[in-house]
């Protein structure tokens, strides 16, 4: 055919199809996406430290393992209370001359989802610990260490971030790991990860592919006792600080395991602690607790299968809660301050 | 007899009854249950199945009806019979003779024919159940998992009586062979008991003298001594055993233009320098996940080192091998000189400093901020994309000069694919759409249009010119190679978004993503039916060839690796994998499975004929051995694992839980890679032989020059 054998026409035909679908599916909706959002009325812009803690973020190709996006599916609850919505985005533009908008959405999830991580785990202690060596505080972790963002102080001065690291990961250091400004910026990126409320009345897109609740009446569960794995939900919420063995580490997170509070026959400061967080202990050297049943949105059900276990395991022997109890405290606790020194 | 045939349709009806309703029933829903689908095309199987059965069965039928109807032998087969004997068996029949003795023929018992008519009744009303219950379930059911099993439970009987009635069948027909086989050999005994008895000594004798006949086998060659007075004789030395199967050699070919080979083989080299690299970095990396405290150096941190890697085999190791290998092909397919060397010789420059400068910048930890494949930033990956201009040109310019009237199909795909990825290159790199999804949305795109339109599209090209010349044949069809062509750039170009199924990018574009990802089904498959059509008649080839092996493994990942993408782009599909390892082990599949194991082939291919010099054969072997299983090792148990993980999040199990878990298959990863990565060391080494010249001493002619040496000197005495 003459078409076919003219180098010309064939390469500009197929040229002029590519370039037309492209600019269909790519340009267009890229251009309209930019046309259409606005930031959310909530948002606020990264601070200046936030957003050189991004670049270093960006530096290390966090993005590798990390994405920064909660999809509409029902799975995805764990990592936000609503699915991410194109104006969640609509404040990040170009880095600078050289580098091109970073979303980082990320298309792997080796390690947990940040999108919210700033609410989840808003503790700046472990964040720092965390940084200096994942395993210190979460043993079964693969993330990298980076122990190039610390510096080593024989004495530390007034305003040195001091970082607690577990004695087994000290070795051959000599002297206090002190956080350096680039680690103390990076931990201010990843606390400023909080996903934006939408205005008041927006309902928020659905999460779709609901789970089927196995634990569905009929399992055998007395009424009143949640049929939930306490476990399971100590290990998702809980353990990256207080540690699978409930002993916490020391200078940095408290046990649980003989812990008054956590044993007490009356657990109204306990629940107060999960629903409002805590600074109690801080003249003991831990640092503050975040309102975890909050941030993570936990129902009262989960909340006593969580103090169950706690009260149940690695020695610990107290009374177990009903959830109408445990609800009762927590509609209390939502009246009250955060609870302080008692 | 009839009533067999009829008692055949009866046993079928109740299998065309149960087609009718699941087909009618599937139509409606098909789009919207993918589970159905499934369950159809299991149906069709299953009935096939039946179908096929009960065909073999009318078959043998058939046949053991015209066995019945065939007369008893006449006397003319009588004496054939006796023709046929044996020397062995004549010696006896003699003896007999001579003893005058009397044999005779003895009475087969006739096996009941009601019972097989009988059993025939009962299967047919065996399956009168299934046919029921098939019909009586409501419609929408017919995709429940429950439903599907009830049904073949109750189809258990009917298979089980189909094949026992065949295996009875073949017991009946036997068994009559049998009965007439004692029939004609008492009709035999007879006949030669009838036979004067001078006469039939003397027949059978004759026959005995004439197949005792036996040849000298030095009719031919005579008794003298051998000589090869001509010099016909070439390969005089014993064979021995080979430890590993011999291949053909390449074939000798016209000397190729120095400058061109060259060329071609700096291109090969600097991309095998690239796969080395890369692929130890990736080795490490897979390393890291088994023992994350290897090393703390800032640069050598995971996150910095991913992208090496990646960047390294896409633009190093990759592209400097297609390009090195469609520096030859273009030229030749258009029978002229490629256009300009400076320019090819310019972008290699470009395209190592690319690599080199962006490999350093990563691990210095200045990159573009995220998109994967894209991390090059825009100074560097100017370098490329000048490259890639400049490649253009060339070829363009070549192809215009063509002396050949059609343009080869290999060239549409090869310079296709420069002009698109330009285009991807600037869409991926210019600045004006890329604010907040914006940037999601080109980098969907910029992601596996890369990958797509850039390797695959180009590798497409090559083997449309590297195969045909490896199996000597012409391709199997244009055509097909032309429907490929096009309906790649129509499907290929939507599926980019099928990368983020679920997140805020418009709903809309994630559909039209996954319905190109379908589409794709058509490109995939004519093009796998091309290369294996082309193979057809040259199979037996695969065996003395050592670069056939390659171009298959290649052609199969082709078509396994591109439908498991499709899969992997429905929305169910991506609520277990997304996320997961699964694309790790997919973009392994195919980056390794499809692109390498073609540059291989093609390296294999190309290199022997420039420089005359080839790799051992053994190591080849070794090669494609390593990497083939590697890579099993290292895809199979990251997609099984990564299924498992997925299914993990979505019993939202803690996070930390599937981390652990994963491990185990994270091991098998870096087992694997440690293969693939020893395979590579291998392929080094064989470019490196093809590379250089053997300077094996040879004895004879040293022997010669030694003795010219001394007839020298004895004359100067």
């Amino acid at each position: 055919m003459e078409f076919f054998n003219d180098h010309k026409k064939l390469f500009t035909t197929a040229a002029a199809m590519f370039i037309g679908l492209t600019i269909l599916v790519a340009i267009i909706p890229a251009l309209k996406n930019d046309k259409i959002n606005r930031p959310l009325p909530g948002a606020v812009p990264l601070s200046a430290e936030a957003r050189a803690g991004k670049m270093i973020f960006m530096a290390n190709g966090c993005v590798a393992c990390h994405t920064q996006q909660v999809r509409n599916v029902d799975m995805d609850k764990m990592w936000g209370k609503r699915p991410s919505i194109a104006a969640d985005y609509a404040l990040i533009h170009r880095t600078d001359i050289w580098r091109n908008t970073a979303t980082l959405m990320g298309t792997e999830r080796t390690g947990p989802d940040l999108t919210d991580v700033g609410n989840r785990q808003g503790n700046k202690d472990w964040n720092l610990v965390h940084l200096f060596n994942p395993r210190s505080v979460v043993k079964e972790s693969i993330m990298p260490a980076y122990p190039w963002l610390f510096e080593i102080k024989e004495n530390p001065g007034k305003n040195d971030v001091v970082v607690n690291v577990p004695k087994e990961f000290m070795k051959g250091i000599t002297g206090k790991v002190v956080a350096s400004k680039k680690a103390l910026e990076l931990v201010a990126y990843l606390q400023s990860l909080k996903q934006v409320p939408l205005p008041d009345g927006t309902v928020p897109p659905e999460f779709l592919y609901k789970r089927t609740e196995k634990l569905a009446a009929g399992n055998g569960a007395a009424p009143g006792e949640p049929a939930l794995d306490g476990a399971a939900l100590y290990t998702a919420n809980c353990q990256s600080c207080h540690q699978p063995n409930g002993e916490g580490l020391p200078g940095a997170f408290p046990p649980l395991k003989g812990s008054k509070v956590v044993l007490d026959d009356n657990p109204e400061l306990y629940v107060n602690i999960i629903m409002n967080g805590y600074t109690g202990l801080e003249s003991q050297g831990y640092g503050p607790m975040p309102n975890v049943g909050t941030m993570n949105n936990l129902k009262a059900d989960e909340i006593t299968a969580i103090m169950n276990h706690e009260r149940s395991s690695w020695g610990n022997n107290a009374r177990k809660l009903t959830v109408a109890e445990v609800q009762k405290l927590i509609d209390f606790a939502k009246t009250q301050p955060v609870a302080s020194q008692k | 007899m009839k009533n067999w045939r009829q008692k055949i349709g009866l046993l079928l009806l109740p299998v065309a009854l149960n087609f009718i309703p699941c087909s009618l029933s599937a139509h409606p829903t098909i789009a919207h249950n993918m589970e159905l689908i499934g369950s159809i095309l299991f149906y069709v199987l299953l009935f096939g199945g039946i179908l096929v059965a009960a065909l073999a069965l009318l078959s043998k039928s058939a046949g053991l009806r015209h066995q019945h109807e065939d007369p008893i032998a006449p006397k003319e087969v009588l004496r054939e019979q006796m023709h046929e004997m044996t020397s062995q068996e004549l010696d006896s029949l003699l003896d007999l003779l001579k003893k005058g003795k009397k044999s005779s023929g003895s009475q087969g018992s006739f096996p009941g024919k009601s019972a097989s008519a009988l059993m025939l009744i009962v299967l047919s009303l065996l399956s009168v159940p299934a046919l029921a219950q098939s019909t009586t379930q409501p419609s929408s059911l017919l995709g429940e998992a429950g439903i599907i099993i009830t049904i073949f439970l109750l189809l258990i009987p009917v298979l089980g009586g189909l094949l026992i009635m065949i295996l009875r069948l073949n017991r009946l027909k036997a068994q009559y062979r049998d009965k007439r086989h004692m029939a004609e050999a008492g009709a035999l005994a007879k006949y030669l008991k009838g036979l004067p008895e001078d006469e039939a000594a003397q027949i059978l004798a004759k026959r005995k003298e004439e197949l005792d006949f036996k040849l000298s086998n030095q009719e031919l060659s005579g008794t003298e001594q051998v000589k090869d007075s001509k010099g016909l004789i070439q390969n005089g030395q014993p064979a021995g055993l080979p430890f590993v199967t011999m291949k053909k050699r390449a074939d000798k070919r016209p000397k190729v233009d120095p400058q061109l080979s060259k060329l071609v083989l700096w291109y090969l080299g600097c991309a095998t320098f690239w796969l080395l690299f890369g692929t130890t970095i990736g080795e490490y990396l897979g390393i890291k996940f088994v023992a994350p405290d290897a090393d703390h150096v800032s640069w050598l941190s995971f996150g910095r080192l991913r992208p090496v890697h990646t960047n390294a085999v896409f633009w190093g190791w990759a592209s400097l091998a297609m390009i090195g290998l469609a520096n030859y092909a273009v030229p030749i397919v258009s029978n002229v000189k490629l256009a300009s060397y400076k320019m090819a010789w310019w972008t290699l420059g470009l395209i190592n400093a690319a690599v080199i400068l962006g490999s350093l910048s990563l691990m210095a930890g200045i990159n573009n901020g995220g998109g994967e494949y894209r991390e090059y930033i825009w100074p560097i990956m100017a370098l490329f994309a000048t490259g890639l201009v400049l490649t253009l040109i060339n070829y363009l310019k070549t192809i215009a000069r063509r002396t050949t009237k059609e343009i080869y199909v290999s060239n549409w795909y090869i310079v296709s694919s420069i002009i698109f990825t330009i285009v991807i290159a600037l869409v991926a790199y210019l600045p004006f759409w890329q604010n907040g999804l914006g940037e999601t949305i080109a980098q969907g795109y910029y992601m596996h249009q890369g990958v797509g339109m850039w390797f695959m599209l180009f590798t497409l090209g090559l083997v449309y010119y590297y195969l045909p010349q490896q199996l000597n044949k012409p391709i199997y069809s244009y055509s097909l190679g032309i429907l490929a062509f096009w309906a790649q750039i129509l499907f290929y170009t939507l599926i980019g978004s099928h990368h983020f199924v679920f997140s805020p990018i418009p709903w809309w574009l994630q559909t039209v993503a996954i319905v190109g990802s379908m589409g794709m089904a058509i490109p995939v498959i004519a093009g796998t039916t091309n290369f294996l059509m082309t193979f057809k008649g040259g199979w037996y080839k695969l065996g003395t060839s050592y670069t056939l092996p390659f171009f298959l493994v290649g052609t199969i990942f082709y078509f396994t690796g591109s439908l498991q993408g499709t899969a992997e782009a429905f929305r169910t599909t991506n609520l277990y994998w997304h996320f997961t390892d699964f694309t790790v082990a997919h973009s392994h599949l195919t980056m390794y499975g499809i692109i390498t194991f073609f540059m291989w082939a093609g390296a294999y291919a190309i290199v022997p004929r420039l420089t005359g010099q080839e790799p051992k054969q053994a190591l080849v072997g070794a090669h494609f051995w390593l990497a083939l299983i590697g890579l099993m090792f290292y895809t199979v148990p990251l997609m099984y694992g990564s299924t498992i993980r997925g299914m993990m999040w979505m019993e939202a199990k803690p996070f930390i839980d599937t981390v652990s878990y994963m491990a185990q298959h994270w091991l098998w990863r870096a087992i694997g890679g440690s293969l693939m990565w020893i395979s590579h060391v291998i392929f080094a080494y064989n470019m490196y032989k093809m590379y250089t010249p053997h300077k094996e001493v040879n004895v004879r002619q040293m022997a010669i020059v030694a003795l010219a040496q001394e007839t020298e000197i004895n004359k100067e005495n």
